[in-house]
C-alpha cells in the first residue's frame, strides 16, 4: 500500500488504533507514504504519531469502553463489554457507521450483535456464531456451524483442506542485508515487558519506572573498541537512516550485535531499520539491519525537541482520568 | 510498485519452492502464492514486466509469471 501511495495510484487511507509512523521500518518511507495520500483518516484513543499525518481524525474508543468480540490466534471468538461509556461519546463501530451514513452507504445496525449476524449470515465458517450462543457457551473457536454447533477446539484431525499434507525440504532464503566495514555490526529490535509495542498505552503510565527510555545494548568489547562508556550518547546509523540513543554497556547481548525497543517515538528505532521482508509473509526484517555505532554529543535536534515536547506535557496527562 | 521490487519478491518465492520440486511444480507453488497473497494491481504488473522481457527472473520465477500470463489471456477470452 505505500508503494502504490508513493506511485500516486493509491489515495485514501482509513487507520483505526495502528501507529504504523511509529511501529513500521524505514521510517523516512513510511513518512513520505503518508503524506502522499490525499486523504488519512485516523481513529485513535491518543494524538499518536500517524495522527499527526492526518487529514481527519476521529475518536477511538478503548477496549473498556466498546462492545463487542475479540478472536485470538487459537481461532476463539469472546465477547468483550464495556464498563463505561465512550469518553469519546461513540463507540468506534458507531463512528464507522456515521462515516458510512456519511459517505452513502446507510447502515442501520443498532447494537454489535448485529455486525455478528451479519458476518454468520456470509461466512461459512462463522454460520453458528452469535452472541446468544457466546453468551451461552463463554467463547467459540471458529470454524462454527451445522457440522460444528460448538465450535472447533482442533482442525484439520484427519486431513488439511488440501488432502494429505505435502511434506518437502525448503530452501532457506537468506536476508540481502549485509555488516560491512562501513556497517559491522548488526542491530536487533524488540520489546521489554512493562512497555506495549509504541507505548502508546503504557509509557503514559507508571510503567515508565520500569522503563523510561528506550537503549541502545552494546557488548563491553564493541564498546570499548569504541571509546564508549554507560550512558554516553551513541549515533546508529544504517544504510536507512541515523538516530542517536544512550548506550547501556552489557554481555546481555553478543559482540557484533546491538539491540534497542522501540516503545518512544523519540527513539527513532524505525528510522534506522530496512524495508527488507521475508518471502512468504512480507513480515518487515526488525531483527537484522547492518549498522555502525559512534559516541557522539547530543541527540539529533528532533529528537530534543521531541523530549522537550514530552516534557512539558506530562503533569497534564498524569491528572487526566485516561489511565484507567 | 518498482518493476525490480517485485521481481525480486518472484525471485525470493522461487527460492524457497525450487530447490525441491521439479520447475513445472516449483513454478506453480509460485504462481498459486502469488495469487493467493498479492493484490490484483500487483499481479497485473508482473505480468506486463514479464511481458516486456525482464532480465532478472530466475528460472522458475519466470515460469511461474508465464503461468499467470496464460491465465489472465484466457480470463481475457
Amino acid at each position: 500500500m505505500f508503494e502504490a501511495a508513493l506511485d500516486g495510484t493509491f489515495k485514501g487511507m482509513y487507520i483505526q488504533g495502528e501507529d504504523l509512523a511509529q511501529s513500521d521500518p524505514n521510517t523516512q518511507h513510511v513518512v513520505a507514504a503518508l503524506t502522499s495520500l490525499e486523504c488519512l483518516v485516523v481513529q485513535d484513543i491518543f494524538m499518536c504519531e500517524t495522527a499527526k499525518f492526518a487529514h481527519v481524525l476521529l475518536p477511538g474508543s478503548s477496549f473498556l469502553e466498546k462492545d463487542g468480540t475479540f478472536t485470538n490466534a487459537e481461532r476463539r471468538i469472546s465477547r468483550v463489554r464495556k464498563v463505561m461509556e465512550p469518553l469519546a461519546g461513540l463507540a468506534d463501530w458507531e463512528v464507522t457507521v456515521r462515516l458510512s451514513n456519511a459517505l452513502g452507504y446507510p447502515m442501520r445496525y443498532s447494537h454489535p450483535s448485529e455486525i455478528m449476524d451479519e458476518i454468520a449470515s456470509l461466512m461459512p465458517t462463522f454460520t453458528g456464531v452469535s452472541y446468544d450462543k457466546l453468551d451461552r457457551l463463554g467463547s467459540i473457536q471458529w470454524p462454527c456451524n451445522e457440522a460444528a454447533p460448538d465450535g472447533t477446539p482442533t482442525m484439520h484431525i484427519d486431513e488439511f483442506v488440501r488432502g494429505k499434507g505435502k511434506f518437502f525440504v525448503t530452501e532457506y532464503v537468506a536476508t540481502r542485508e549485509r555488516s560491512t566495514s562501513r556497517f559491522p555490526l548488526l542491530l536487533t529490535t524488540g520489546r521489554v515487558l512493562s512497555q506495549y509495542n509504541v507505548g502508546a498505552q503504557t509509557r503514559r503510565t507508571s510503567n515508565n519506572v520500569w522503563h523510561s527510555e528506550d537503549r541502545v545494548e552494546i557488548h563491553p568489547h564493541d564498546a570499548e573498541t569504541r571509546g564508549i562508556a554507560e550512558g554516553d550518547w551513541i549515533g546508529i546509523t544504517s544504510r536507512a537512516g541515523e538516530t542517536v540513543l544512550r548506550a547501556t554497556v552489557t554481555d546481555r547481548v553478543q559482540p557484533g550485535v546491538v539491540y534497542t525497543t522501540f516503545h518512544f517515538p523519540e527513539s527513532g528505532a524505525n528510522v534506522v531499520t530496512t524495508d527488507n521482508s521475508d518471502w512468504a509473509t512480507n513480515c518487515p526484517e526488525y531483527k537484522v539491519t547492518a549498522v555502525e555505532v559512534v559516541k557522539v554529543e547530543k541527540p539529533l535536534d528532533w529528537q530534543i525537541r521531541f523530549r522537550q515536547n514530552r516534557e512539558t506535557r506530562l503533569p497534564s496527562k498524569h491528572s487526566t482520568p485516561a489511565s484507567v | 510498485m518498482h518493476a525490480e521490487t517485485l521481481v525480486r519478491m518472484v525471485n525470493d518465492i522461487s527460492a524457497f519452492f525450487a530447490p525441491a520440486n521439479p520447475e513445472p511444480e516449483a513454478a506453480a507453488e509460485v504462481a498459486g502464492h502469488i495469487k493467493r497473497s498479492w493484490d490484483p494491481r500487483m499481479r497485473r504488473q508482473i505480468v506486463e514486466i514479464w511481458q516486456a522481457g525482464h532480465a532478472d527472473f530466475s528460472a522458475v520465477g519466470r515460469a511461474a509469471v508465464a503461468i499467470l500470463a496464460a491465465e489472465a489471456a484466457r480470463k481475457a477470452g
